[in-house]
This record gives C-alpha cells, sequence and structure tokens, in this order.
C-alpha cells in the first residue's frame, strides 16, 4: 500500500487483519481473532478510482457494492457449516460519494445492498461488530458498520458518528460551527463526540488510552481483546438490533423510540 | 341501451395521488372502511426534541401508521407526511415505522402474514434529531431486511417531495418500488451535491436534467424502480395490490451484487450519460439480447 492510501482505517485494517486479499477501496480478508477465524473489512482511499468523486474513504458506487459482495462472500463461505465467523467493520468513512453520476447509477441502491449484506449477516448468526476508528458519517456509516450486533469506538481525535459533516450542518441550519457544538452540548442526538453518541444507548464500548493513528502492540492486543469480548456477546444475545433500546442510556435517551413500541404493540391488533 | 355505459356511473375524474395528505394516501390504499389508524394524534406521541430547539410539534410527528387490509389480507402502511418538515426522519416518526415493520414481522414469523406498503416522501433525516434519525433509519432497514423473507415489502414514491437521504437506501431495499413520474429517488438531493461538489457537478437550478438522472420515469426505465404509474390514487393502489400478488421476488435488487458490479464495469464514468445507462441497465433490453442470442 503506498503512503496516499494509509488511512486510519487502512492502518487499523493491516494492524489486525495483516495484508488484504481485496484491494482499495475495500479491503477485506481473514484473520485469526480469539481463537477462531474473523472477517475484517475497511473502506479506504483509492486515489486511482475511476469514479472522481469516489477516490477518498468515502462510500461511493463501487464500495457500496464491493461491501456487499465481501460480506456475502463470508456468509456463503460458512453457510453450509456450523461456523459463522465474526464479521468486524472497520469504521473510518466521511461521508457517501457526491456526484451526478453517483445519483443517475444508484449509489442509494449500492449502499443498500451493503446494507442488506450486513443485515443478511447479522440475521444468519454471524457476530458483526463495527470498530469506529475515524469519522462514520451519516449514509457511509449506514451502509458501512450500523447494522452490527454491537458497535465500539476508540476514544481519540477524529471518531465521530453523525448524519451530517459539520460544516454542511451549520451552512444548512444557518449556525456557526461554535454554535453547533454549543448545541450538542444540551441537546443529545445533535452532538458530534462519542460520549454522546453512547448516551443514546447506541455505543457498545468506548476504548480509551488507545493511539488511534499510532497505536503500539499493546494497543492493537486491547483492541482484540474488546472486540473479542464483544464477540462472545454478540453471540450471547439476540440477532436483530433490540439490544440497542436496552441499555440504561437508551432507556434515559430514547424513551420515545421505547414508548412508540410499546404503545403500536398494544395498538397493532383491533379489540 | 347501451346497459355497460349504464351500469356504470359518469366516468369518475381522477383523484390525485400526490395531492392527498398521508393519512388519505394510506387510506386510499387499503380496502374501503377498513383503515384503522395506530398512534394517531390523539395519542400525541411527539418529538421529545424538536421542542429544544424552538419549533412547534405535530401531534403525529408527520407519520401516519394504518392497519388495515389489502385485497382481503392483513396488511399496514405507514406514510410519510412531506407538509410537516419536509417529511424528515425523527426519533418519533422513524420509530414509528420501524416499529410498525418489527410488528409485521413478529405476526409473519408467526406464520400470520402482514402486507407492508411504505409511501415515502421525504429528505431523510430530521437535522435537529441528527444522530437519532440516523440510527431509526438504521432500525428500519434492518426490519425491511428480515420482513421481505416472508412477504414483499412495497415501497411507493408518488412525489413531490421525492425519496432522499437514508431513506433512498430504505426504499431500494424494498421488494417492490411503485413511482409516479413526479417522485424523484436519490441519495444525495440535487442541492447537496451542487453545495459539496460544485455547480459544475450539477447545478440543482436545471430541472430537466435533475428529472433526467433520477425521475420515476429513469428509475422505471432503468429497472431502479418497478412499476411507473400516473398521479391517480386508483392506479397507485391497482400497482400495489399487484406487487404484492407477485409474491417474494427470487432475489431482491440489493442482493444482485454480481449483476450490478457488471453492470457499472461497462459504464465508462467520463461519458456514461441517462441514455447509456438506460441500454446498460434496461432489463426488458437484455431479456430481449437474450433472446436474440438464444
Amino acid at each position: 500500500m503506498s503512503d496516499a492510501t494509509f488511512s486510519r482505517g487502512a492502518r487499523w485494517f493491516q494492524a489486525l487483519a495483516g495484508e488484504p486479499s481485496g484491494k482499495a477501496p475495500v479491503l477485506s480478508g481473514d484473520a485469526p481473532l480469539g481463537g477462531e477465524t474473523a472477517r475484517f473489512i475497511a473502506v479506504v482511499p483509492d486515489p486511482g478510482n475511476r469514479f472522481p468523486r469516489a477516490t477518498d474513504n468515502v462510500v461511493g458506487l463501487e464500495q457500496g457494492w464491493l461491501l456487499a459482495r465481501a460480506v456475502r462472500e463470508a456468509i456463503a463461505e460458512d453457510e453450509a457449516s456450523g461456523t459463522r465467523r465474526p464479521i468486524v467493520a472497520i469504521v473510518d468513512v466521511k461521508s457517501q460519494a457526491y456526484g451526478y453520476r453517483e445519483e443517475m447509477l444508484g449509489i442509494h441502491l449500492a449502499c443498500a445492498a451493503a446494507v442488506d449484506a450486513y443485515a443478511s449477516a447479522r440475521d444468519a448468526g454471524h457476530p458483526v461488530i463495527a470498530l469506529i476508528v475515524g469519522p462514520a458519517m451519516s449514509g457511509a456509516f449506514l451502509a458501512h458498520g450500523y447494522q452490527a450486533n454491537r458497535i465500539v469506538a476508540l476514544d481519540a481525535p477524529g471518531t465521530m458518528v453523525h448524519a451530517m459533516g459539520k460544516e454542511a450542518a451549520a451552512r444548512v441550519t444557518r449556525r456557526t460551527v461554535e454554535a453547533l457544538d454549543a448545541l450538542g452540548e444540551t441537546i443529545v442526538p445533535m452532538s458530534y463526540t462519542m460520549a454522546s453518541f453512547a448516551k443514546l444507548g447506541l455505543l457498545d464500548q468506548l476504548i480509551e488510552g488507545v493511539d488511534a493513528d499510532t497505536p503500539d502492540a499493546a494497543q492493537i492486543e486491547r483492541v482484540r481483546d474488546v472486540l473479542s469480548a464483544q464477540i462472545r456477546s454478540a453471540r450471547d444475545g439476540s440477532r436483530d438490533l433490540s439490544h440497542r433500546l436496552e441499555s440504561a442510556a437508551a432507556r434515559q435517551n430514547r424513551a420515545a423510540s421505547i414508548e412508540v413500541r410499546r404503545r403500536l404493540a398494544e395498538q397493532w391488533d383491533a379489540v | 341501451m347501451n346497459t355497460v355505459a349504464t351500469s356504470h356511473p359518469a366516468p369518475m375524474l381522477r383523484e390525485s395521488f400526490i395531492e392527498l395528505p398521508a393519512r388519505e394516501r394510506a387510506r386510499s390504499l387499503l380496502d374501503a372502511g377498513t383503515f384503522r389508524e395506530l398512534l394517531g394524534p390523539f395519542d400525541r406521541i411527539e418529538s421529545p426534541w424538536l421542542p429544544l430547539q424552538g419549533v412547534v410539534c405535530q401531534a403525529d410527528d408527520g407519520c401516519v401508521i394504518a392497519r388495515g387490509t389489502i385485497d382481503g389480507e392483513p396488511a399496514v402502511v405507514a406514510a410519510i407526511e412531506s407538509a410537516f418538515q419536509g417529511g424528515s426522519i425523527g426519533e418519533v416518526s422513524g420509530s414509528k415505522i420501524a416499529a410498525a415493520l418489527e410488528m409485521a414481522l413478529r405476526d409473519c414469523e408467526r406464520g400470520k402474514i402482514v402486507r407492508p406498503v411504505v409511501l415515502f416522501e421525504t429528505g431523510g433525516v430530521r437535522l435537529q434529531e441528527a444522530n437519532l434519525g440516523l440510527a431509526v433509519i438504521a432500525e428500519m432497514q434492518a426490519a425491511i431486511v428480515a420482513l421481505r423473507r416472508h412477504v414483499p415489502v412495497v415501497g411507493v414514491i408518488a412525489g413531490m417531495v421525492g425519496c432522499f437521504g437514508g431513506m433512498s437506501l430504505a426504499a431500494a431495499l424494498c421488494s417492490y418500488l411503485v413511482v409516479t413520474k413526479q417522485g424523484r429517488l436519490g441519495m444525495n438531493g440535487p442541492e447537496v451535491i451542487e453545495q459539496e461538489a460544485g455547480i459544475d457537478e450539477l447545478d440543482a437550478s436545471d430541472r430537466r436534467r435533475v428529472w433526467q438522472l433520477i425521475g420515476g420515469e429513469q428509475r422505471t426505465a432503468t429497472a431502479l424502480a418497478d412499476q411507473l404509474v400516473d398521479d391517480d390514487a386508483a392506479a397507485v393502489g391497482a400497482a400495489v395490490r399487484s406487487a404484492f400478488a407477485q409474491g417474494v421476488p427470487a432475489a431482491h435488487r440489493s442482493e444482485q451484487v454480481d449483476t450490478f458490479l457488471d453492470r457499472l464495469a461497462r459504464i465508462d464514468p467520463a461519458s456514461v450519460t441517462p441514455e447509456i445507462m438506460r441500454d446498460v441497465y434496461n432489463r426488458d433490453l437484455q431479456n430481449n439480447a437474450r433472446k436474440e442470442q438464444a
């Protein structure tokens, strides 16, 4: 890999999985993890990509379909056996690709294909873990990570989850970036920090004390241990996403999500 | 005397589907007299986040969930109201859709099939609820993927807002998509593309170009949507019923990885146009080509 492609996603892929079998923009490969074999998948910059709006670590047309292929390969290989290998999505995605070709050629479907593949893997019993090592933004995160059984993140500068990039969100809402940050302190879902994301019950573990850009061997080992523990937890839990509404944090900050489900269930069958 | 003429009343004027509010859209798709709303305005489950930002709530949060029957079979319709916050998805409106799909899944798993319809009319995540909007869209997507193994999930994009953002992925996961010429389907709206990539990439004020790229007619011609119908409530209803009659497709569009990677490989990004895309993506043309070869 050249230096230009050595993003955080690429660095963590190499740290956890070694040399990839796929090449940019989607790295995938199998490697040992906690006494079994796991599939690791990352989206990385691809300066030579033939789609000019999709050369960065973004999810474009090819990225979406290639993610789907990497996940579905693992599902197909395990289908006949009793094994369901864990799938680790290494998340470092700035955004979806913004371009007229992308829209015309159906980037919404390419991203949906990745969603479909991850959700199908989870439903088939593969523990799917999202490891956030950089930005996990908007539609790109939906396609790569948000269907996971468990979500963990490095507590490091640059890791964030949000529906819209800060500068764009400031423009659209006619606020300054500073005002947006201030708003995030009082309105939890508006915040860009991982701590706030955790308050929504959506983050299973924040991994502290790890250098996201130049991790040492001990730090990489810590991340492996976290992944192994989350894989065990996922195997013990349900295959759907109901886990996200069960924590104390969710009961506090997602009370409306829980209430909607409770009352809809009451009214579902006519009396 | 012409008995055919007398057995029908005077020719009915078409009823526009686009002009119907969400509640009436849902009612028009269900068998007459079967509409029953769940979590309606009197339940008053409103957004907990909008008042904190000085935005007035709506008692149904811009989303109508209705049960009833379609062709006599149990059904649930989720209809997004574009008149409230542009149909944007907040914690409550999105959870209503996710919960309705999860309940339909529960029934299907117990052997009781429920026909799910989603009426998409949305710009995507409601920015005032940012991360929760995104989270509930992920939950909705999970439910669609699980549910469509049992029963087709039918999506309708009628217009005029269209379907964008994370919700465009939800639409793409549906078994069948019914669209009108006025319905647009894309991940990033034209204004977002212009803002992020510049006016040389896309001039959002060039309406004709936008329709050519992501309008319902082009989406159907390139097999990214299934049925193109007129803006006519009866026609939309007939298309939805015929989608259910077709049953669960052998392979959903979003599962056809090799097919779409192959199509993408045949596209030259430097020269691709909406017309070229029709040639490469059109299912009928390809079928004809296969017949010719055979």
